[in-house]
């Protein structure tokens, strides 16, 4: 199995670690990664609004550079993934505008999206494509006893047309791939919800109470910690969880950890490759173990 | 197909009796092809009459009888038992986000106010009643005819995030009322209407969760339509606010390189000027910091970064 692995923004800033725990837990599948290192931002649907023909040319010049490569593209951020999804349809639903996107992109960079790549997410491509059967059978350090609750981010489930949920208003492929790995998938009120993150800069009390509210939702079903596909969703809900006490006046405490990381860690990568001494709330039990 | 027996679970509440909601089941045997509005009134009918709901014409055009099924905000007359009921259980609430005045019925009071607040009416040049109809081309209509589809059910009110965290916000069916304004070619306070929604509580707010397109049972899709503000917002010069300078940081950042600052952006998006702002930036920064989680100082670049700089050069011409 071979992906040209897109990595977005955050695993080139501030979510470094989720890129170093998707190329091990990949390394340890043997799923070959081609990074695409020429491949731009996905635009995260804010150049969509600010100037819709520009967001669309530069994810077609992604899709055109995967087409290149010959190989279905592998994400490691949901709103990416979404983000090209959504894209991807678009054209796909108006063949006159998707020759327009076409000749701006070949006046600009002498390219063409033919329309044959796929985009998957890291956990679509375990689910739906490695297996999840396959993947039990490499398991060699089950994550027993750990409770995990499963943040699935806005763009894992809405809009439902473009993402490949069995059930997306109650959807538990998260949920099946905790249990593969060993631990206990725990079930609560907000894991569909948004985390804040989008609004972070506009309305911080809005955005620090979203994800309050997540949070403290995971910890009264009795998390150890939360896994999120999105690491948009992971900084909001880590990086700014002490903002997120003091406005709920209480304690929280609770990792939030990259779906790679997890798989990587049941596979036998070694906490200390994992980079989880890097999180703002590190989980200090996983990184001992 | 025979008929089938299953649960409906509804949340029940009576001001005068509960302190709080509480579930009631009740088995029901329905035929196939039946809506949860047909279902939840042979309830009424055979089995309990005290059941308050709000429906009027069972046709998805009133948009009164929204209830939460499973969890979320669908119109019960356009949705289908048989859709909602895998596992013998099916469980309708009230609709989220306003007060409940009696079983499934809320107060929809608050929602109204909020279409208000976008002055939901055409703002003509003279204000004066004309001699002839204002005429429109199909075209110009076009751009308005997603917006003009709503029916008020507030079934994306229900279930918006945001509201769910602050009730000052204007809200997705507002936002979408407001397009059918903003983009009307009869409208004349075009450029009032978006100065008004680019303030807080208004256009920016909007986390992009998503969730009122997904629960919309129209063609309204309020995303979108916040969406297509936003672009006018950002093409009309409406930046004086955090999420159009949210936006600019990505133009500028990924314009030049191809991948976002994630230092520059947060302190373009709170503004140079913004010294609170700034310095509300400074304890999550150091934190990053220390755990040496911070974005790198010298910012990421793509390969082939001048393909996309010759695209955003193009920026204005490239607006549609």
């Amino acid at each position: 199995m071979k992906y040209a692995l897109y990595t977005g923004c955050v695993a080139k800033g501030a979510g470094r670690e989720n890129l170093v725990a998707a190329r091990l837990a990949c390394e340890k599948l043997g799923i070959e990664l081609v990074e695409m290192t020429d491949a731009a931002c996905c635009g995260a649907g804010v150049i969509n609004e600010d100037n819709p023909l520009v967001a669309d040319i530069l994810n077609a010049r992604t899709f055109a550079l995967a087409e290149a490569q010959g190989l279905d593209i592998m994400n490691i951020c949901t709103t990416c993934q979404g983000v090209h999804r959504k894209a991807q349809r678009k054209l796909q639903s108006k063949p006159e505008y998707w020759t327009r996107v076409n000749e701006e992109l070949e006046r600009d960079t002498g390219r063409r999206y033919q329309g044959e790549v796929k985009v998957k997410h890291f956990y679509e491509v375990l689910l739906h494509d490695y297996g999840l059967a396959r993947l039990r059978e490499k398991v060699v350090r089950p994550l027993a006893g750990l409770k995990l609750a499963a943040f699935y981010g806005c763009y894992a489930t809405r809009p439902p047309e473009v993402n490949d949920l069995a059930n997306p208003d109650d959807p538990d492929e998260l949920e099946q791939l905790i249990e593969v790995l060993g631990a206990t998938p725990v079930r609560y009120d907000e894991r569909l919800k948004c985390c804040g993150f989008p609004i972070a800069m506009v309305n911080k009390e809005n955005s620090m109470q979203l994800g309050g509210n997540a949070i403290a939702s995971a910890k009264a079903a009795g998390a150890d910690a939360m896994v999120t596909p999105c690491p948009l969703c992971h900084l909001n809900l880590d990086a700014y969880q002490p903002e997120i006490e003091s406005q709920l006046g209480r304690k929280l405490r609770v990792p939030i950890l990259h779906i790679p990381q997890l798989v990587a860690m049941a596979l036998g990568v070694p906490a200390a490759a994992l980079r989880l001494g890097t999180h703002i709330v590190r989980p200090t039990a996983l990184m001992a173990s | 197909m025979a008929a089938h027996k299953l649960i409906f679970r509804i949340q029940r509440f009576d001001p005068a009796a509960d302190r709080e909601p509480r579930d009631q089941d009740f088995e029901v045997e329905l035929p196939p092809g039946i809506t949860i509005l047909k279902a939840l009134n042979k309830i009424r009918a055979e089995q309990d009459p005290t059941l308050a709901l709000r429906y009027s014409c069972g046709s998805a055009i009133c948009g009164s009888c929204a209830v939460k099924v499973n969890g979320h905000a669908r119109l019960a007359c356009k949705t289908q038992v048989s859709d909602c009921a895998d596992n013998g259980v099916l469980r309708v609430g009230p609709i989220g986000n306003l007060e409940v005045l009696r079983d499934l019925v809320v107060d929809i009071d608050p929602f109204l106010e909020s279409l208000g607040r976008v002055k939901p009416y055409l703002v003509a040049e003279d204000g004066a009643a004309p001699d002839h109809e204002r005429h429109q081309s199909p075209e110009q209509f076009l751009k308005i005819d997603p917006s003009t589809t709503c029916i008020l059910c507030a079934a994306c009110y229900s279930d918006c995030n945001v509201l769910e965290v602050d009730h000052s916000f204007v809200g997705p069916a507002s936002l979408a009322k407001a397009h059918r304004f903003i983009f009307d070619s009869r409208d004349t306070a075009t450029f009032q209407r978006l100065g008004t929604i680019s303030e807080q509580t208004g256009v920016w707010d909007c986390t992009h969760c998503g969730e009122c397109s997904t629960r919309c049972p129209t063609e309204t899709k309020p995303l979108e339509r916040i969406e297509e503000i936003r672009t006018r917002a950002m093409a009309d010069g409406f930046h004086d606010n955090a999420g159009a300078r949210h936006a600019l940081g990505f133009r500028e950042t990924v314009g030049k390189r191809g991948l976002l600052d994630e230092n520059y952006l947060p302190a373009r998006s709170m503004g140079f000027g913004n010294l609170p702002g700034l310095l509300s930036l400074v304890p999550v920064g150091l934190r990053m910091l220390r755990r040496r989680k911070n974005p790198p100082l010298i910012p990421p670049s793509i390969d082939k970064a001048d393909e996309i700089r010759k695209t955003f050069a193009r920026f204005e011409e490239l607006r549609k």
